[in-house]
């Protein structure tokens, strides 16, 4: 039951050459000047994004239960320019994962998703979000846990393939992406659990990158790691987005979120209440929502307070 | 090495301890095998003389302890005993009888592991649809199908009625042993076979299918999703390597499934195997003959369990590096030096 509507495209101005500033909005949100509106669209639009699941009531009887919706995500629009991080922020549990799920065509069988969203200036439905993964969107996974614990990494990496021409072809990309973040070619003979933490991060890296995406979409890929460390693992997502990639970093940690992205969007039960430029948390008065404050609040409390995250 | 000399003692601690229990539960059996084995109408004419040789013969005033001892002593140096009620050395007896059972116990073990590991992945590759649907229905049908009755069913059904097989025996009535074939022998061994596999098939697929689900929802499963893998791909890539490792363990420990399952069958099909021999002595008070077979069984049980330890550590790469020396990976693990 994914009705992802189709809706009609809208009409899209053309301001690839605008500049635009941060307390300039536009499309529900504010920009930086990292921005792009390559093509003359965002590189990911997604609005008014509902998800809802249907379960058994927890009342009455065995065999005549009613069923009920559950609504996990309403009224959600947020979107991702090529050449920027936006990060979104939200505390843990909140659904934020849902809308990775969502954007990657990942439904659960229960699930109803309305709304519309466009990839690289093209409506999607549910078949096409499908055909996108590893085919421009690609996943950052938190941990180690995502990798197949009976697979040699370099394997893993390569991802599968049809023919023995395309396979060396992957296998000299796998060993390309291996120098260039600085993992040892043996690497590729070891299997997940032989991985370190940092290992890990950069291997998980490696199987998007493999597939040469235009968007990321990393989901809280920094668990465990201290502040610093956790904005040099970011370095990467940095790189990527300068050579014209987009990244949407899901992360509870609004310090990181501050740090790297270019734009945040602020995630509260269910729906992006706003999606501002990051510079826009230097001053509460640039803040629209009171949720966004309330963060801005805490954060700056957390620093008078003189401890340091690291 | 260390390993090994733990294992052996292990062995060696559950060898004594199954023969324990079979002493002790003989002993207080409220089978006379005096009476059992000479049969009801010459037990009652017997002369008092002969009732006490017999009753010597079968051992029946000595003490459990001391028979156990007795019997210990013998089988350190390698004497087994003998069997009273086949009136042969226990040896013998278990070595012809195992061969009709091994084969029986193999063909199914194998048919039920290799088509219930199939049906398992089938149903959790189409779970929720018509194909798990019929998988499952027939799963849980047989699972809680008793081993006799469905032998019973067999044997009316292609026995009686359908005359496809034979009623019974490992070999054909009255012929001589020279002119027994292999066919003759394949025909006779397909019902105890089929119906041992069938059964076994339940349990291994329903359980199968519970590991595949696990997997299929797995994270690692989800990003290989995320990265366009799907259909039959995920599965050869994915599934069919991570349900391998437990299937494989429930292979083995299905072997005393297997063997308990055979006993009834073996009775029911009247074929001549170690299951029916327990029976036997059971019911005769041939303590020896008992032992002779449980320690056998204990044995095979054993040896299954080991080999799934043994195959575990060879295949699972996680089991494998955590006997190599700590420290092989000097592999350069900083954070800094990332895209050069």
């Amino acid at each position: 039951m994914n009705n992802l509507q189709e809706g009609a495209q809208k009409d899209i101005t053309l301001h690839e050459n605008l500049q635009h500033v941060s307390t300039q909005m536009h499309h529900h949100h504010t920009h930086t000047s990292d921005s792009m509106h390559t093509d003359g669209h965002h590189l990911l639009q997604v609005e008014h994004l509902s998800i809802s699941f249907e379960r058994y009531a927890s009342q009455g009887s065995f065999f005549a239960s009613e069923r009920e919706q559950v609504h996990s995500a309403r009224d959600l629009s947020v979107s991702v320019h090529a050449g920027e991080i936006l990060a979104v922020v939200g505390a843990s549990g909140s659904g934020k994962t849902l809308l990775a799920d969502s954007i990657l065509g990942l439904f659960e069988p229960n699930a109803t998703v309305r709304g519309r969203i466009w990839f690289d200036g093209k409506p999607q439905t549910a078949e096409t979000l499908a055909q996108l993964r590893g085919h421009g969107i690609s996943l950052v996974p938190q941990s180690v846990n995502y990798l197949d614990p009976l697979m040699r990494v370099g394997n893993q990496v390569q991802g599968w393939c049809s023919s023995a021409a395309n396979r060396a072809e992957r296998e000299r990309k796998q060993q390309e992406l291996f120098k260039r973040y600085g993992l040892d070619l043996s690497v590729a003979n070891l299997y997940p659990h032989e991985l370190s933490g940092g290992m890990a991060r950069r291997v998980l890296l490696c199987c998007a990158l493999m597939d040469n995406p235009k968007l990321i979409i990393a989901d809280e890929p920094t668990p465990g790691m201290s502040l610093d460390l956790a904005v040099r693992a970011m370095d990467d997502f940095r790189f990527f987005a300068d050579a014209g990639g987009g990244v949407m970093l899901i992360t509870h940690d609004v310090e990181l979120a501050l740090r790297v992205a270019d734009r945040v969007a602020v995630f509260k039960d269910g729906t992006v209440v706003e999606e501002t430029a990051a510079d826009n948390f230097s001053s509460e008065e640039t803040l629209q929502h009171p949720f966004s404050k309330a963060l801005w609040r805490a954060v700056h409390a957390w620093d008078k307070g003189g401890e340091s995250h690291a | 090495m260390h390993t090994l000399i733990r294992q052996l003692l292990k062995f060696c601690l559950l060898m004594l301890a199954v023969s324990l229990v079979v002493f002790f539960l003989v002993s207080v059996s409220p089978i006379d095998p005096v009476q059992a084995n000479v049969g009801q109408a010459a037990y009652v004419t017997m002369s008092e003389e002969k009732r006490v040789q017999l009753e010597l013969y079968w051992g029946v005033d000595a003490p459990f302890w001391e028979r156990y001892v007795n019997w210990l002593g013998a089988l350190l140096q390698g004497d087994m005993g003998t069997s009273l009620r086949f009136n042969a050395p226990v040896a013998e007896v278990i070595a012809q009888r195992a061969g009709n059972s091994l084969v029986l116990m193999g063909i199914a073990w194998a048919i039920s592991g290799v088509l219930g590991f199939v049906l398992g992945v089938v149903a959790a590759a189409f779970r929720g649809r018509w194909p798990d649907k019929i998988i499952r229905a027939y799963a849980y049908l047989l699972a809680s199908t008793p081993t006799f009755w469905l032998a019973l069913i067999a044997l009316m059904v292609f026995s009686v009625w359908l005359g496809w097989f034979p009623f019974g025996f490992s070999v054909p009535i009255g012929m001589a042993a020279s002119d027994i074939t292999v066919a003759d022998l394949a025909h006779h061994l397909v019902l105890p076979a089929a119906t041992l596999s069938l059964l076994g098939v339940a349990n291994i697929a329903l359980h199968t299918r519970e590991k595949a689900c696990d997997v299929l929802e797995s994270s690692y499963v989800k990003f290989a999703r995320t990265r366009g893998e799907g259909g039959f791909t995920l599965i050869r890539r994915h599934v069919l390597r991570n349900v391998a490792l437990p299937a494989l363990s429930l292979q083995f420990a299905s072997i005393s499934e297997i063997f308990g399952g055979s006993v009834l069958v073996e009775q029911v099909f009247s074929y001549p195997g170690l299951g029916q021999a327990a029976v036997t002595a059971g019911l005769g008070g041939d303590v020896a003959l008992l032992a002779g077979i449980a320690l056998v069984s204990a044995a095979l049980v054993f040896g299954g369990n080991a080999c799934a330890n043994v195959l575990y550590a060879v295949i699972d790469p996680r089991m494998r590096t955590k006997k190599q020396a700590k420290g092989v990976f000097h592999v350069d693990d900083t954070e800094a030096g990332a895209h050069a």
